[in-house]
This record gives structure tokens, C-alpha cells and sequence, in this order.
């Protein structure tokens, strides 16, 4: 859609003013010029006719005179080009806007400041110091529908509570529509706080990362050949345990010193006959509590003494020594008792 | 669940109405990238294009191999930078051996691709190659002449797309009122053969002419290249139809206090607001004040000249 000059000077070329284009569409090289210079030379040529055919419709359009030089207002491109963005849709109405429109209700304009019987001054309509605040009654009279043990002051307060909610609730109603439509307003964005609650009340609960690795090792080696031959992601660890979970004995063996289901059942039999016999000391575990007692007590003597006493501890070994004479003593002398 | 997000700083809010979708567009901006391997000359090429489209261009320097224009899967990484830099034309290079020195030249409408254009660069030579006088530079940002030579652009279909691409690519912002002093630019582009289109820029020089209109006269300064048509993708229809859609116009903002009469014509209402007299202040070089103080000063001096005489009469 481009537009044609058909003025006096009867040029063949399409001119768009609005774009500052011009197009001659009947010029062809009918031989290739020879040298390059020459290509460029007649490029040129062509090209000075042209935007000189621009130039004579610009400059003759009305101008004003401005600080810089003089100001054309140039006339609306005939040319179509493609929108990069689609067309803005209209906001759908709100539901109040609706119901207003139905009812007839119209718009009042509203005064920043309101007089303020009160305090007989005029005060802001809403915002801080405001007229009609819930914090400013002193008294609220009883009526005979109240409970008894009713306290009215928090009741307004979360009458009003309950007022905003549901305001919020609306707007974010009327603000989902408009997002269905594709209207929604270009500094609003509609985030999804959690995923929507399907079925049962119960929130979904935050997996750790070694459940997420046991259920995905689990999905992973059920496939057919157990998970083997799959293609490994960049970065995938390989399974933690790998083969069999559980190893069971083989049913028929050969009896000897090797014999291993001989070995599991006297290992078993001597762990519960050893609990309950007072002979067999086990020497590492009488050796740990010897030391965790003395360093014990060696804590609390620091903690009471403070950690400025350096001459004392010359002479406390020495007391230790004696206390590890007399504390062997009764440990094993209980033993040899008991036997 | 769902959260209303309302920006809380003014810049942000103001930043996400300018990328909003308009009724009336204004300029495009362009996202100068390159693929996996790019040559010398190809090189040079984008950073021209990136400097004659100043204002409006993003230039992304490190290579990116996983856009491929043509393939389907491969334009998500482009659309996803045009969404977050807000530009909706692209010109993407690469270099290869089947492809050497290619371009591709793109256009999204609601950043997803619309249509591309892939151009192969040959004979380029860049700004500095050129000598002009320096002072009839064009200027950054200036609005350009855009001239098609040839019949190429009228009988061939890619020529013709090539045509409406770079008509996009280098028009600039589209204005209302342009400063005739400042035009100082033009692209012409001629159509060689039926593949081959010759494109340059050159800086214009106005010559006194008898009439208003001045001569123009062209001195090539910028790049100049040969673009070869490789391949390219038209968009399809139901795109086309939408994108092409304009808002009808809208209806005329009401004119405030002026109605048109059938006999008298246009009548408009002027509004005067009370004067009050008594506050205006008076300018300075008020023929009454200028009075009084002379009138005061000769009172000065009587007074003056006759305590002197009283003295010297005593």
C-alpha cells in the first residue's frame, strides 16, 4: 500500500513521506557495469533521484519554526509494517463495577480532608489521624443483643480484618478475570504462591535430598534390565548399593572348619551367653569408662579451680596417681567377687 | 493460590509500562547477537549495525550454540532474550563453510518469531575504509532516508521480504514532527540481480537550490555491503492477519469549550478568572511610581536647599 505521486512532476517512484521512503520499482541492470566503481557510481545515481523525490515532498510540507530549525509534522506512513506486540485488550469490567452500572450507581468525587465533628478541626479521610478511626472511641455502649463476655473493641477490629480480607479476596478475583481475558494491567503480575490442594487438606511436605536420591535410584533401576544399560545423566552418581540387599547362606554346604552356618549360629550364642555372664570383661569398654570418669572429673576441678592455677597441676598428677591405684582397686575387685 | 506482585519502586513500575503492548508503537529495538563461529568481516558487520542503531540496539558479544532461526527447536533461546530485553527485531551472524558470512535477520511479534531472512555478506567495507569529511557525519539517532532501486524488489518474494525487513531494521522511531535541519542520512538499497541487493549508507549534503527544497546530494560514509539472499520464512496467514491489525482510529479527544454553530461557525468559550485588583503587582518602569519618587526627591531637596538657607541666614 504505498502511495502514488501522481503531482506534475509525474515520476514513476513511490514515495512514503511517513517512512522517508522512496521506491523505484522499474530500474533494472539490464548489463551488469563492469568494475565495481562503477556498480556503486549508478547505485548512487539512482539512489540521489529518489531521495530527491523524497526531499520535494518534505520540504514543501507546512513548517514551524522552532529553536533548532524548522519542524515539519510529517504525514502518517503508508507503508504497513507488522506490530511487535499484539493490540492492548480493553479491562474487562469489575464485579462492583458491574453492579454499579446495573443499579445506576454512579462515581462521587470524595474530599481529601473531612471535618471532624469530633475535634472540630478537618482532618484526612483516610491515612494517618484520620476521621472516623476505630482507635478513638472511647466508649461503646452495650446493647441488649451483646454477649457478655464479648469484648467490643476486638470485635470491631475483626469485623475490619474480616472487611479487608474480603476486599483482597475480590480484588485478586477481579484481577484473575482480567488475566483470563489477557487484560491484566501492565504492572501486575499474578504469582502462584503453592500448588493448587487436590483431594485431601494435607499440604505437600518438603522431600530431603536423600529421599529425592532413594526415590529416584528406586526409579531408576525399575526397568527391565534393573536400571543397567540406561544413559547417565552428566553428573549422576552412580548407585549407592549396588547387587543384592540380603545375603542368604547357601542351602547345601560342606561341613567343616569353613562351615558357615556353623560360624553364624556359635557367633549368635556367644553374644547371649556373654550378656549375662559377669566373667568375660571386655577390656575396651572397661578402659572407656575409666577415661571418660577421669575426664570428668577433671573438667570439674578445672571449672572450680579456674585456668590460672599453671603451679597446682605439678602437684595433681601425682594425687591422680594415688586415685588410679585406689579406683582399680574396687572396679576389679568387684569382678573377682562376683566370680 | 495466587499472590498479586505490584512493583514497589517507581523506576520498575515505570520500566514495565514501557514494555507494555501500546496502541500506536513506537520504535523497535533491535538484538545483535552471533552463533557459534563468526568471522572477521562478520564481526565488523555487527558492530556497524549495532553503531548505527545506537539508541535502540542490545549487542550480546559471546557466542551462543544453541540457536539455530530456522529449526524449530532452536529459536527458544532467541525468544527468550527478546522477551527479556524487550526487542522485537534480531540480527543474528554466523559463520560456516556451507553458510560463510551469514546473517539472519528477524522479526518477532509477541516475542515469538514472526519471519526471518538469511543474507549472506559479501564485498563489506567499513566505516573506516571510507574518506569523507568528517563534519557531514550523520549524527546518532537521526531519522534516515530509505531508498529501494531496482524491480527486484517488485517481482521476486524474497526480495520483496527482504525489502519490508530492512525497511523495519533501519527505519528507526516512528515520529510526528521532524526537525528539517537534521536530516542528515540515507540507505539505499539497489537490487543487482534477483538475489543480490547492494546496500550502503551515506551521509547527505543540502545544496542551495532556487526553491525551498534543497538538493541533496550523497557521500558514502558508512558500511556498504552486498547482501545475497539465502533463505528465508514468510509468517503464516492467521499471524500475519493479526499483526497487521491496527486500532481503528481512535475518535477525536473533544476539543474543551469549542462547538460549532451552523450559522456562525466554530465558536469557542473563554474563561476569565476574576482579576484582583489589588494584589497585581506593578511592573517596574510604572509612569506613577517613577512620579512619586521624583516628586520625592525635589521635596528632598526644597527641604534641603531652604535648612541651608535657615543657616546661613543665621
Amino acid at each position: 500500500m504505498e502511495m502514488e505521486m501522481e503531482m506534475e512532476t509525474q515520476n514513476p517512484f513511490q514515495v512514503d513521506v511517513g517512512n522517508l521512503l522512496a521506491f523505484n520499482p522499474f530500474h533494472n541492470f539490464s548489463s551488469l557495469p563492469a568494475s565495481r566503481d562503477e556498480l556503486v557510481k549508478e547505485c548512487l545515481e539512482e539512489g540521489t533521484k529518489l531521495i530527491q523525490a523524497v526531499a520535494d515532498s518534505l520540504f514543501n510540507l507546512p513548517s514551524t519554526e522552532d529553536v533548532d530549525g524548522p519542524l515539519v509534522k510529517l504525514p502518517p506512513p503508508t507503508t504497513k509494517l507488522p506490530r511487535e506486540k499484539h493490540l492492548p485488550k480493553p479491562k474487562p469490567p469489575t464485579k462492583w463495577e458491574e453492579f454499579a452500572k446495573k443499579k445506576g450507581i454512579k462515581k462521587r468525587k470524595k474530599d481529601k480532608v473531612v471535618w471532624d465533628e469530633q475535634t472540630g478541626t478537618w482532618k484526612r479521610r483516610f491515612g494517618y489521624d484520620r476521621v472516623n478511626d476505630d482507635k478513638d472511641i472511647p466508649i461503646i455502649e452495650a446493647k441488649m443483643t451483646n454477649e457478655p463476655g464479648e469484648d467490643p473493641f476486638a470485635k470491631r477490629q475483626d469485623d475490619k480484618k474480616k472487611r479487608v480480607e474480603k476486599q483482597e479476596k475480590n480484588r485478586l478475583q477481579n484481577l484473575k478475570q482480567a488475566a483470563k481475558l489477557g487484560a491484566l494491567p501492565s504492572h501486575v503480575q499474578l504469582a502462584a504462591t503453592a500448588l493448587p490442594i487436590t483431594g485431601t487438606h494435607a499440604p505437600p511436605k518438603k522431600v530431603t535430598k536423600d529421599e529425592l536420591g532413594n526415590v529416584a535410584g528406586m526409579a531408576a533401576t525399575s526397568t527391565a534390565s534393573g536400571g543397567k544399560f540406561d544413559r547417565k545423566l552428566p553428573g549422576e552418581k552412580p548407585a549407592k548399593k549396588q547387587g543384592k540387599h540380603r545375603t542368604f547362606l547357601p542351602v547345601v554346604e560342606g561341613s567343616g572348619i569353613g562351615s558357615r552356618e556353623k560360624e553364624q549360629t556359635e557367633n549368635v550364642l556367644n553374644k547371649l551367653i556373654s550378656k549375662h555372664s559377669h566373667e568375660i570383661l571386655n577390656v575396651g569398654k572397661a578402659v572407656t569408662m575409666y577415661n571418660v570418669k577421669k575426664e570428668k572429673k577433671a573438667r570439674n576441678r578445672r571449672n572450680q579451680e579456674g585456668k590460672s592455677s599453671s603451679t597446682s597441676n605439678k602437684l595433681k598428677p601425682k594425687k591422680q596417681l594415688h586415685k588410679k591405684a585406689a579406683k582399680k582397686g574396687p572396679e576389679s575387685s568387684k569382678k573377682r567377687k562376683a566370680k | 493460590m495466587m499472590r498479586i506482585k505490584t512493583p514497589k519502586n517507581g523506576r520498575v513500575r515505570r520500566e514495565l509500562e514501557k514494555r507494555a503492548p501500546k496502541l500506536v508503537e513506537t520504535g523497535k529495538k533491535t538484538l545483535i547477537l552471533q552463533g557459534t563461529k563468526t568471522s572477521g568481516t562478520l564481526n565488523g558487520v555487527l558492530s556497524e549495525i549495532y553503531h548505527l542503531k545506537k539508541g535502540g540496539a542490545v549487542r550480546f558479544t559471546r557466542k551462543n550454540d544453541n540457536i539455530r532461526p530456522f529449526e524449530s527447536g532452536g529459536e527458544t533461546s532467541l525468544e527468550f532474550f527478546s522477551l527479556k530485553t524487550d526487542c522485537s527485531l534480531f540480527v543474528y551472524g554466523s559463520h560456516s563453510k556451507k553458510r560463510p558470512n551469514n546473517l539472519v535477520i528477524g522479526r518477532m511479534y509477541d516475542h515469538h518469531v514472526y519471519d526471518l531472512v538469511e543474507v549472506g555478506v559479501e564485498n563489506f567495507k567499513s566505516i573506516e575504509s571510507f574518506n569523507y569529511d568528517k563534519k557531514m557525519a550523520p549524527r546518532v539517532g537521526s531519522k534516515p532516508f530509505i531508498a529501494f532501486v531496482g524491480e527486484g524488489f517488485e517481482n521476486v518474494d524474497e526480495l520483496k521480504h527482504l525489502k519490508e525487513v530492512l525497511l523495519d531494521l533501519l527505519r528507526g522511531e516512528v515520529v510526528e514532527n521532524i526537525n528539517l535541519a537534521g536530516v542528515d542520512r540515507a540507505y539505499v538499497c539497489t537490487a543487482i540481480s534477483s538475489n543480490k541487493v547492494y546496500l550502503t549508507h551515506c551521509a547527505l549534503r543540502l545544496k542551495k537550490s532556487g526553491t525551498v527544497v534543497p538538493r541533496m546530494e550523497l557521500v558514502e560514509v558508512g558500511p556498504s555491503m552486498d547482501l545475497v539472499v539465502r533463505r528465508h520464512r514468510l509468517p503464516n496467514e492467521g499471524l500475519r492477519k493479526e499483526a497487521m491489525r491496527t486500532a481503528k482510529d481512535q475518535p477525536k479527544k473533544k476539543i474543551k469549550n469549542v462547538s460549532s454553530d451552523a450559522i456562525e461557525g466554530t465558536i469557542g468559550k473563554i474563561y476569565i478568572p476574576d482579576q484582583k485588583v489589588g494584589d497585581v503587582a506593578l511592573p517596574n518602569k510604572a509612569k506613577g511610581v517613577k512620579r512619586e519618587r521624583r516628586e520625592a526627591k525635589k521635596k528632598e531637596a526644597n527641604e534641603r536647599a531652604s535648612k541651608k538657607q535657615r543657616v546661613e541666614s543665621e
